[in-house]
């Protein structure tokens, strides 16, 4: 396997929710270590998409495949494709009645039977990649959401993921709390974590990013790396989009 | 004779009466969380059908009066299946399926009113549903059912005492078989009250200090 080769490959996504066609055949690949950040109005099924290539949503049609293993219609394996490819959350969904390590932990004990000493040992780990193992004897309940994000992330990374999908991870954080996040993140990118984000952080999007996809009414208008999309992209629509944050992506130079 | 004299001479056989209570209660509380509990996981998880079976169960068990269904099973439902168990057991047993009726919704409730975004976030990490509902949803629902929960105790501790229309030696019905010889009337019945009124109490206690050990801080009931 060359580094060219694509870790993820997306191919004509379809969801329906009643009869609200959400994603109308959505096809995009991901090459190892890259970072895609989605952005596009809200309701134009970003969240949607990310949730069909873990299966949390069974797509009508269309096929996910990681390396060359196919992860629609995967069957029990399913359990498999979702440590490989983890995903955070707006509203981080933290274990309500765990502390932050044992949060991190649960499923290195629970799916990957990892003997407890091992699964703590990791655990901690992930928390201090974080910056969080200060923190892990602490309920969610006593986080701030800058924290508990992180802390999502850590439990996310313990899995071993080759891909880890980020769906909104800031919206429900305030700018300071935000940034904190971003951060982490942007240290992910670096290392050379492969990450589909669903984000409005344009400054985010320019920054870190290798691909930007612009999607609206289920479909992808148009994809390209920051400098073509948010600086010269070649749709109306995509234009009318970025120009709102023009402010916020400005190039320093 | 004086009062005083009269209930130490009994003590023993109100002992004997305290004991069966406990024993009815302590037996229809097991059968009613032991089944409550996989109820509710079925109203809530389960197909079509089986939800139907168990609605269908709980309206019964909750539709009817106590004495009616103890009557039910004890004249009718026992004999006709061939069997002659003992009172106590009939007892038992029916407080246990209709508590089991009762304690069902309360952990549905408690099942129903965790976050969805608890179990998404279980299955994203590769759990399937049922490790997902055991290690995650249920520590949760349980907490939360526990204050609900801890209702059933004096209200079955209470309804115990109904098993003396079926003649199971409890407190209540040997409390009335020492009136009946001693012709002392008001003293034995306040004692027997007492005694009902200390044992809710103890219960209390114990299940208080339950919730205290399990509590977590800023969730479920104790949160705030």
């Amino acid at each position: 396997m060359t580094d060219d080769a694509f870790v993820l490959r997306v191919e004509d996504i379809h969801k329906k929710f009643g009869t609200n066609e959400v994603l109308k055949g959505v096809s995009f690949n991901v090459r190892k270590g890259e970072t895609i950040v989605f952005i596009g109005p809200s309701g134009t099924g970003k969240s949607t998409l990310l949730r069909c290539i873990n299966q949390l949503t069974i797509p009508e049609k269309g096929r996910v495949w990681l390396h060359d293993d196919e992860v629609t219609n995967s069957g029990p394996k399913i359990s498999y494709f979702r440590q490989k490819i983890g995903m955070v959350f707006q509203n981080f969904y933290l274990f309500d009645h765990l502390t932050a390590v044992r949060n991190v932990e649960i499923a290195l004990l629970k799916v990957k039977k990892m003997d407890p000493e091992s699964a703590r040992r990791k655990a901690l780990h992930e928390l201090e990649q974080v910056g969080m193992k200060d923190w892990a004897d602490h309920y969610p309940a006593e986080l701030s959401g800058g924290q508990a994000q992180r802390v999502s992330i850590a439990r996310a990374l313990a899995m071993d993921p080759e891909v880890i999908l980020f769906d909104e991870p800031t919206s429900a954080l305030d700018p300071e709390l935000t940034r904190e996040v971003l951060e982490v993140m942007k240290k992910l990118a670096k290392s050379g974590m492969t990450m589909l984000v669903v984000s409005h952080e344009m400054g985010f999007a320019a920054s870190v990013a290798n691909q930007i996809i612009f999607m609206e009414n289920g479909n992808i208008v148009e994809q390209g790396p920051p400098d073509a999309l948010l600086y010269d992209p070649s749709y109306v629509r995509t234009r009318k989009f970025v120009g709102q944050f023009a402010d916020l992506t400005q190039r320093k130079d | 004779m004086d009062v005083t004299s009269i209930l130490v001479e009994w003590t023993p056989y109100l002992i004997g009466g305290i004991s069966l209570t406990i024993g009815l209660v302590a037996i229809a509380l097991g059968i009613g969380v032991a089944l409550g509990l996989p109820f509710a996981l079925v109203q809530v998880y389960g197909p079509r059908p089986a939800k139907a079976v168990i609605s269908a169960y709980a309206w019964f068990f909750r539709g009817l009066p106590v004495l009616v269904l103890l009557f039910l099973f004890y004249f009718g439902i026992f004999p006709a299946m061939g069997l002659d168990p003992p009172a106590f057991f009939v007892g038992a047993v029916v407080l246990g399926l209709r508590g089991a009726a009762y304690q069902s919704q309360i952990f549905r409730g408690a099942i129903q009113s965790i976050n969805e975004g608890q179990m998404i976030a279980a299955l994203s990490l590769g759990m399937n549903r049922l490790t997902a509902i055991k290690s995650i949803i249920l520590p949760q629902s349980l907490r939360i059912a526990l204050p609900g929960w801890s209702n059933e105790y004096p209200e079955i501790l209470t309804d115990s005492a109904i098993c003396y229309a079926i003649g199971v030696a409890e407190l209540l019905t040997r409390t009335s078989q020492i009136v009946a010889v001693t012709y002392v009337t008001m003293p034995i019945y306040l004692c027997c009250a007492l005694i009902f009124i200390l044992l809710n109490y103890a219960g209390m206690r114990v299940i208080h200090m339950l919730e205290k050990r399990v509590a977590i801080p800023g969730f479920g009931a104790g949160a705030g």
